[in-house]
C-alpha cells in the first residue's frame, strides 16, 4: 500500500500559506490560457490549415465559406474532445485517490473495455443506435467491471500490482469477446473497428449535446468529493476519525468515476493513460490536495487529449491517427517510467 | 531401486523418495505423476476425436488404426494430410503456452502474470499485423514476423524492466505498460487495412488452427524439443526462486542468471506459439493454475502444465468446431471464454485465501 503523501503535506491542507494559494491559482490560469490555446489549434490544425483570422470568422461571423464549414467541423470534434478530456482526467484523478494507487487509470483498470464491450453489444445484439440509448449500457459495463477488478484486486489490501494486473486480465477477456462479435459480423466489424481503438472524429453536434450532461453532472460530484477524498488519503481510521462516511464516500466516488468513464466511452471509444499520466504532472505541482489537483486535472486533461488528437492529425496528413492510439503510445512509456521511478517498498 | 523406509525423515504428503544403494536419490510426487498421466490420456484421447470431427466423420478406432499405418487409403489421406498436422500443431502450441505461462507464472510470482497479460502475445500480433497489412505477405512470412514481433517485446519488457535485476513486480508493471503500446499499434494496423486484410488480421489476432499443417509442426517440435528439457533442468532454481530472491540467493540458486535464461525460453516459446496458431487466449494463463489445482502441489509445477495446456487447446478446438461448425469460430474464442470463466472462479474462490 503507498499513500503518496510527502511529508510536507500534513500540515498544509487548512494553512496553506496566502503566497502558495495565489502561486497554484495563478498556475491554474496558466493552465486555462493553455487549455485555450490548444482548442484553437485543434480548430486550426487538420488536413487543411487555417488561419487565426479564419477560424475567429469561421467561429463568430460564420457565412458559409468553406472555410467557415471547416471550423464547424473541427467545432464539435473539438467539445467533444474537451469533454472526454475533463471526464477521463477527473476520473483518473478519483480513481488513484480512491484506491490509493498511483497508477490508476480508466483504461488500466479496464473500465473502459468494460463499457466498451458493453456499448457493442447492445449496438449488435440489442439493435440500441442512439448515443442516449448505448451510454446506459456503458454506465452497466463500466460499473460492472470497475466492482470485479476492485474484488479481484483484492478490495481493501489491493496493490498497485493486483489492481493493474486484475484490470489488463479483465480488458483482455473483454475485447475478446469485442473481437469474436467483429469476427461474426463484418458489419459489426466496418463499424468498430475505428470506434474500438478511441478516436474524435466521431462528433457531431448531437454526441455533445447527448454527452455533456452526464459529464457535467460527474464533474460536480467529483469535485464535492474532494474534501472527502482528502481525508481518506490518510488512512481509513483518521478518516473516519475527522468524521468522514468512508461507505458513502467510495460509493460516490465509484459513481462520479463510472459515470465520467463511461459517458467518455461511449462518446469517442476506450481512451487510454491520460486519466494517468496528467493527475501525475498535476500532483508534483500541487501537492496531494485534491481540493486543487482535481481543478487542475479537469483544465490540463484536455490540453493533452486535445494536443495527442492535433498530433494525431499532423503525424498522418491528410490522413489521421486515432486519438487513442496516440494517448497510448504516449502514455504506456510515462507508465513504465512511472514503474521505474518508485523505489521498491513502495510497489 | 526401492521405497525407501520411513527413518524419520518423512517425505512430503503423496510423495515417495526413491534411493538407491549410490545414495543417489529422488523424490516422486505420486498426485503429480498420475496427473500428467490422466492429462497425457485426455489429450490423446481429445486428438482421436478432433481427427475423427469434420466434413467426413471417422469412427475413433479407424482413427487409432490408420495412425498406427493400417487404415484405408481415403482415410490415410484425410487424417495425415488433412487433420493430424492441424491436432499436432494444437498439441504443441497448447503445450508451448501451458509451459511458458507456467514459467511466466512463477518467475512474476502471481497467477495473472500470463504472457498474454502482459504483452508478449500483443507484442508478437503487432509484428504479425504489420505483414498481413503493411506487406500483404504470404502465411510463412506471417509466422516470421510474429516469431519477431514476440521476441522483440520480449526483450523490451526485460531490459526495460531490469534495473540492478529484474523483480516479479516490475516485470509485471512494465509488461502492462508494453501490453497497452501493442494494442494501440494493433489497433491503429486493423484501421490502417482495407476491409478484407482487417477480416484476415481480426481472425489471426483471435488464434486459430485453420489450415495449419506440417510446416508448422515442424520448427515447432523442433524448437520444444531443445527447450522443454532445457527449461526442466533449470526448474529447480525456479522452485527456491516462489520463496524470494534473498532466501534462493542464499540457497545457492544464481537468481537473476535463472531468471534470465527462464524468461528467453518462456518468450521462445510463446512467440513460437503465437507464430505458429496465432494469440490464442488465456491457455497461458489458465492451464498452470488448473493443472496446480490438480496437482495440488506448490512450485511451478511444469510438466502438468505443459500437459494441461495441450489438453486445453485440443479440446477447445474440437468445441468450438462441434458448436460453431467447422471452421465458423477460430479456437481462440473457446479459449477466452475458458480465461473468462476462469477469473470470475478466481474472484470467487481465491479472493478470501488472499493469494491472488
Amino acid at each position: 500500500m503507498l499513500v503518496e503523501s510527502p511529508p510536507e503535506s500534513r500540515a498544509e491542507v487548512p494553512s496553506a500559506p496566502p503566497s502558495r494559494r495565489a502561486i497554484r491559482a495563478a498556475g491554474l490560469l496558466v493552465a486555462v490560457a493553455a487549455l485555450a490555446a490548444v482548442l484553437v489549434a485543434s480548430i486550426a490544425i487538420g488536413a487543411r490549415q487555417l488561419s487565426l483570422e479564419q477560424v475567429w470568422h469561421g467561429l463568430f461571423q460564420a457565412t458559409g465559406t468553406y472555410g467557415d464549414t471547416v471550423v464547424d467541423d473541427r467545432l464539435s470534434r473539438t467539445l467533444l474532445g474537451l469533454l472526454a478530456g475533463v471526464a477521463l482526467g477527473l476520473s483518473g484523478a478519483v480513481l488513484q485517490a480512491l484506491t490509493r494507487n498511483p497508477l490508476a487509470d480508466p483504461g488500466l483498470l479496464g473500465i473502459n473495455a468494460g463499457a466498451s464491450a458493453a456499448v457493442v453489444t447492445a449496438i449488435t445484439y440489442l439493435g440500441v443506435t442512439s448515443l442516449t440509448g448505448y451510454v446506459w449500457f456503458a454506465f452497466l459495463g463500466a460499473a460492472v467491471v470497475g466492482a470485479l477488478v476492485w474484488f479481484l484486486g483484492g478490495s481493501r489490501g489491493a496493490t498497485p500490482v493486483r489492481l493493474a494486473l486484475a484490470g489488463t486480465a479483465i480488458t483482455a477477456a473483454l475485447y475478446g469477446f469485442v473481437q469474436a462479435v467483429m469476427i461474426m459480423d463484418d458489419a459489426a466489424l466496418g463499424k468498430m473497428r475505428f470506434w474500438t481503438v478511441g478516436s474524435l472524429n466521431t462528433a457531431t453536434d448531437l454526441t455533445i449535446r447527448q454527452v455533456w450532461p452526464f459529464i457535467a453532472a460527474g464533474t460536480l460530484l467529483a469535485l464535492a468529493l474532494a474534501r472527502s477524498l482528502n481525508a481518506m488519503a490518510m488512512g481509513d481510521d483518521t478518516a473516519k476519525a475527522l468524521g468522514a462516511h468512508l461507505g458513502r464516500t467510495r460509493a460516490l466516488a465509484m459513481l462520479a468515476a463510472t459515470v465520467l468513464c463511461g459517458a467518455a466511452t461511449a462518446a469517442c471509444g476506450p481512451i487510454m493513460f491520460v486519466g494517468l499520466m496528467v493527475p501525475h504532472v498535476v500532483r508534483s505541482f500541487t501537492g496531494p490536495d485534491l481540493r486543487w489537483i482535481l481543478p487542475y486535472a479537469a483544465v490540463l486533461s484536455p490540453v493533452l487529449l486535445l494536443g495527442a488528437d492535433v498530433l494525431g492529425r499532423v503525424l498522418a496528413r491528410p490522413a489521421e491517427v486515432q486519438v487513442g492510439i496516440v494517448t497510448a503510445v504516449l502514455g504506456g512509456p510515462v507508465f513504465i517510467f512511472l514503474v521505474r521511478r518508485r523505489r521498491t517498498t513502495q510497489l | 531401486m526401492k521405497t525407501a523406509p520411513n527413518n524419520g525423515r518423512r517425505p512430503a504428503p503423496g510423495s515417495r523418495v526413491l534411493r538407491t544403494p549410490g545414495g543417489l536419490s529422488l523424490r516422486l510426487d505420486v498426485r503429480a505423476l498420475v496427473v500428467v498421466v490422466l492429462l497425457l490420456v485426455a489429450a490423446f484421447t481429445a486428438s482421436v476425436v478432433l481427427i475423427g470431427t469434420g466434413d467426413f466423420p471417422i469412427p475413433a478406432g479407424d482413427v487409432v488404426k490408420t495412425l498406427l499405418g493400417d487404415g484405408e487409403p481415403g482415410q490415410e489421406f484425410i487424417v495425415e494430410q488433412l487433420r493430424l498436422p492441424r491436432v499436432l500443431v494444437g498439441l504443441l502450441v497448447g503445450a508451448s503456452l501451458g509451459l511458458g505461462g507456467a514459467l511466466f507464472q512463477s518467475i512474476s510470482r502471481n497467477p495473472l502474470g500470463s504472457p498474454d497479460v502482459l504483452g508478449l502475445s500483443q507484442g508478437a500480433t503487432a509484428g504479425a499485423l504489420v505483414v498481413i497489412v503493411l506487406m500483404s505477405g504470404s502465411a510463412r512470412a506471417v509466422t516470421v514476423g510474429a516469431l519477431v514481433g514476440g521476441l522483440a517485446t520480449g526483450a523490451a519488457i526485460y531490459l526495460l524492466a531490469w534495473k540492478r535485476g529484474v523483480h516479479g513486480y516490475r516485470l509485471v508493471l512494465v509488461g502492462i505498460g508494453v501490453n497497452a503500446i501493442a494494442v494501440a499499434v494493433n489497433g491503429y494496423l486493423i484501421t490502417k487495412a482495407d476491409l478484407v486484410d482487417a477480416a484476415r488480421a481480426v481472425v489471426w489476432m483471435t488464434g486459430s488452427l485453420n489450415g495449419r499443417g506440417w510446416e508448422q509442426v515442424g520448427p515447432l517440435s523442433a524448437l520444444c524439443a531443445v527447450l522443454v528439457p532445457l527449461v526442466l533442468v533449470n526448474a529447480r532454481g525456479l522452485r527456491m526462486m516462489e520463496m524470494g530472491d534473498d532466501l534462493s540467493n542464499a540457497l545457492g540458486v544464481r537468481v537473476e542468471r535463472v531468471r534470465a535464461l527462464l524468461m528467453v525460453a518462456a518468450v521462445l516459446l510463446t512467440a513460437a506459439a503465437t507464430a505458429a496458431a496465432g494469440p490464442v487466449s488465456f491457455v497461458a494463463l489458465t492451464a498452470p493454475q488448473l493443472a496446480r489445482r490438480l496437482t495440488r502441489s506448490p512450485g511451478p509445477n511444469l510438466v502438468p502444465s505443459l500437459c494441461m495446456g495441450a489438453a486445453l487447446l485440443v479440446t477447445a478446438d474440437w468445441v468450438s468446431q462441434r458448436a460453431f461448425g467447422a471452421d465458423q469460430l477460430p479456437v481462440g474464442v473457446v479459449t477466452g471464454v475458458i480465461g473468462g470463466l476462469y477469473l470470475l472462479w478466481l474472484l470467487v474462490a481465491e479472493r478470501r485465501a488472499g493469494r491472488i
